[in-house]
């Protein structure tokens, strides 16, 4: 089996801070690491190969040194890794991102299964993975938390919904992404980072893509950030300790004066 | 088109060179220089000079299409077994006042079986035009069929606007439909406004696990597509004086644009409150300290009326499902009234419930993160406080 994994290069988001002068974020020193649904994303994707053989591909859209998430991807034990830059896709919106990537995948050969993670941590918008299964015009299931059942022709996994799950069965080729509760990643061995360290990325760039280059970056993409703010931060209120009974009686006066039991 | 940083302007305070994600920025004779092999176009910078204004990004305006042709604002109604899942109404009280804003018509799609009376009850909550889509294969959500259902809709009536709830199922097939469109998506917006001069949506949304929001736009696509958080917008209510219409199309039965296959649905949420849509939610961390004293947690939801949420810690230690997770990892909330038990607020766990109405924080450690953002903080044994106050509740509502 031909597994694509698509993985997006993130600020560790756990050390974003805001600058109190300018209000922006301080993206200064922060450590860029693989999107961490992306992991869990990688890690089906072995475990899949692991059943029924075959190939695992990862892919990335980025800048030149969104490489090094590629080389984690094969530390882990992926094969091979595809970066997909150029200056022309910057500004991407998750139109035209799906747009590069899924053209990208295009250029990979035959492909039975790509797995997505359900969001990136950065943009949080969960739109490039049922945007890639449209332009690939393949089936696609969102939020799978378990495969149950896979062949070469068909997978079978359940989809993970607000009250519960859905068990679906999707024809390959197709697309999934993943949640978090599908798995735990593995941590790279040793002889997997000596690997990923030689391993040749292979650069897919525009002119190598089946594409209109209006649909590309800032000029393809349909949407603008108007502008950006910091959200105005809760500030804690009220901290009280001393008997169970008074913190007990405070607590229940304040709900009640809430007024939100029905 | 691209990124230009206006030299005149730049005082070379590197502000920008810190702000910037893919360290393209560097400072050389006191200007800021961009380098564009590795620049993205996020706009970080641009923002971060606001007091300076000295790099802008320039687009292309051109339009292939004639965004003219689009009126009107439609929104997707979703339903599960018949019943419309409760963001569907704040969708159409959202709706409703764009709509009134642009002097232009409410419309409101919803695909189902056998649910007439339901689709001509929408008229009442503020529908002027209800296409009720009707076939034994839209019973339950399907990507392909509803992606075909709504794709269709959107070509053939053209509105200006399309509004979907920020759920499992919209956030699923409403990508795909924008993808099919080529419109532009805004995602999980927690708030909506109309541009009246310009005619444009306005959608603002948090990125960075909360930490950023960020106001978007679509000029030159339509439809203009959002995704919209649950409980973040008024519901509308229902007037029985509204006059509106109802247009039935059938989908025979032999019809199909399916490729996955459903094959059964689970339900796995111990209460049948779904914390997504919950007013109140009481949820346990890892200071409940084991899977058995959950029920605490459990006694004291079931009196308020509400649901039962968790932090990661909960439910990696097997102690609850992974459905009740609440923070970046699990789901969303924004309820009227959150109890975080026992829960010391990671970062990932607050950007999940840090914009609920109220927050009362209880846990025996003073310096717990949570406290930052509790209206009401409780230092104190959740052993002791949450059984006693389970008890108040029953003997005094």
């Amino acid at each position: 089996m031909n597994i694509v994994v698509c993985i997006k290069q993130v600020p560790g988001t756990t050390q974003v801070k805001i600058n109190p002068e300018t209000g922006t974020l301080i993206r200064d020193g922060v450590e860029a690491v693989v999107n961490p649904f992306d992991e869990y994303a990688i890690e089906e994707a072995l475990r899949i190969r692991e059943r029924v053989g075959g190939t695992v591909k990862v892919v990335t859209m980025g800048p030149p040194q969104a490489d090094s998430i590629l080389r984690g991807a094969i530390a882990m034990g992926a094969d091979e890794g595809f970066l997909i830059s150029d200056r022309a896709f910057a500004g991407s919106d998750t139109w035209a991102t799906s747009y590069a990537l899924s053209n990208g995948i295009k250029t990979l050969g035959k492909v039975d299964l790509v797995i997505c993670g359900k969001q990136a941590i950065d943009g949080d918008t969960a739109q490039v993975g049922p945007g890639i299964s449209e332009m690939l015009d393949i089936p696609y299931v969102a939020w799978v938390r378990k495969v149950e059942e896979v062949s070469e022709t068909s997978i079978k996994v359940e989809r993970l919904m607000e009250e519960g799950y859905d068990v679906v069965e999707m024809p390959l080729p197709g697309l999934i992404t993943v949640v978090k509760e599908i798995n735990t990643p593995r941590m790279a061995s040793l002889k997997g980072k000596m690997k990923a360290k030689t391993a040749k990325i292979n650069l897919i760039d525009a002119k190598s893509m089946p594409v209109d280059p209006a649909k590309l970056g800032l000029k393809g993409s349909p949407t603008q950030v108007l502008r950006s703010f910091v959200p105005e931060r809760k500030s804690g209120g009220e901290k009280i300790s001393g008997d169970v009974s008074v913190l007990v009686n405070k607590i229940h006066s304040t709900i009640q004066d809430l007024g939100v039991i029905k | 088109m691209g990124i230009k940083v206006n030299l005149e302007k730049c005082i070379g305070c590197s502000i920008c060179v810190r702000s910037c994600g893919t360290n393209a920025i560097q400072i050389i004779d006191k200007k800021a220089i961009i380098d564009l092999s590795k620049c993205t176009m996020c706009g970080s910078c641009v923002e971060a000079c606001k007091k300076y204004q000295a790099i802008s990004i320039e687009k292309d305006t051109s339009s292939t299409i004639d965004i003219t042709q689009y009126k009107n604002i439609a929104v997707f109604i979703e339903q599960r077994e018949g019943v419309i899942n409760g963001v569907s109404y704040e969708m159409l009280g959202e709706g409703r006042k764009l709509a009134d804003q642009l002097g232009e018509k409410l419309y409101a799609i919803l695909p189902g079986h056998n649910m007439q009376k339901t689709a001509e009850e929408l008229v009442k909550y503020g529908a002027d035009k209800v296409f009720y889509i009707d076939g034994e294969t839209l019973s339950n959500f399907q990507d392909d069929t509803y992606c075909k259902i709504i794709t269709d809709f959107i070509n053939k009536e053209k509105p200006a606007v399309f509004l979907a709830g920020a759920t499992a199922i919209g956030r699923s097939f409403i990508p795909k439909v924008a993808a099919r469109v080529y419109a532009g998506l805004v995602a999980d917006c927690t708030k909506l406004d109309i541009d009246t001069d310009k005619r444009l949506l306005l959608g603002t949304r948090p990125a960075f696990g909360g930490n950023l929001m960020a106001t978007i736009v679509c000029p030159h696509h339509r439809p203009q597509m959002a995704t919209v958080r649950h409980k973040v917008m008024k519901a509308a209510v229902r007037d029985d004086k509204r006059a509106g219409e109802v247009i039935e199309t059938k989908i025979p039965n032999v019809v199909s644009f399916e490729r996955t296959k459903i094959v059964d649905i689970v339900k796995d949420i111990e209460t049948t409150v779904n914390i997504a849509e919950a007013d109140i939610i009481v949820s346990g961390g890892r200071g409940i300290g084991n899977a058995e004293n959950f029920k605490i947690i459990r006694e004291l939801a079931e009196v308020l009326g509400g649901a039962v949420g968790a932090s990661r810690a909960a439910v990696d230690n097997g102690w609850i499902p992974y459905s009740h997770q609440v923070g970046q990892t699990g789901k969303t909330v924004c309820p009227k009234l959150y109890v975080a038990c026992g829960i010391s607020g990671s970062v990932q766990h607050m950007a999940g419930m840090q914009s609920s109405d109220f927050i009362i924080a209880i846990n025996k450690d003073p310096n717990a993160d949570v406290f930052q953002i509790a209206n009401l903080g409780i230092v104190g044994d959740l052993n002791e406080v949450i059984p006693a106050l389970t008890k108040a509740f029953k003997e005094n509502r």
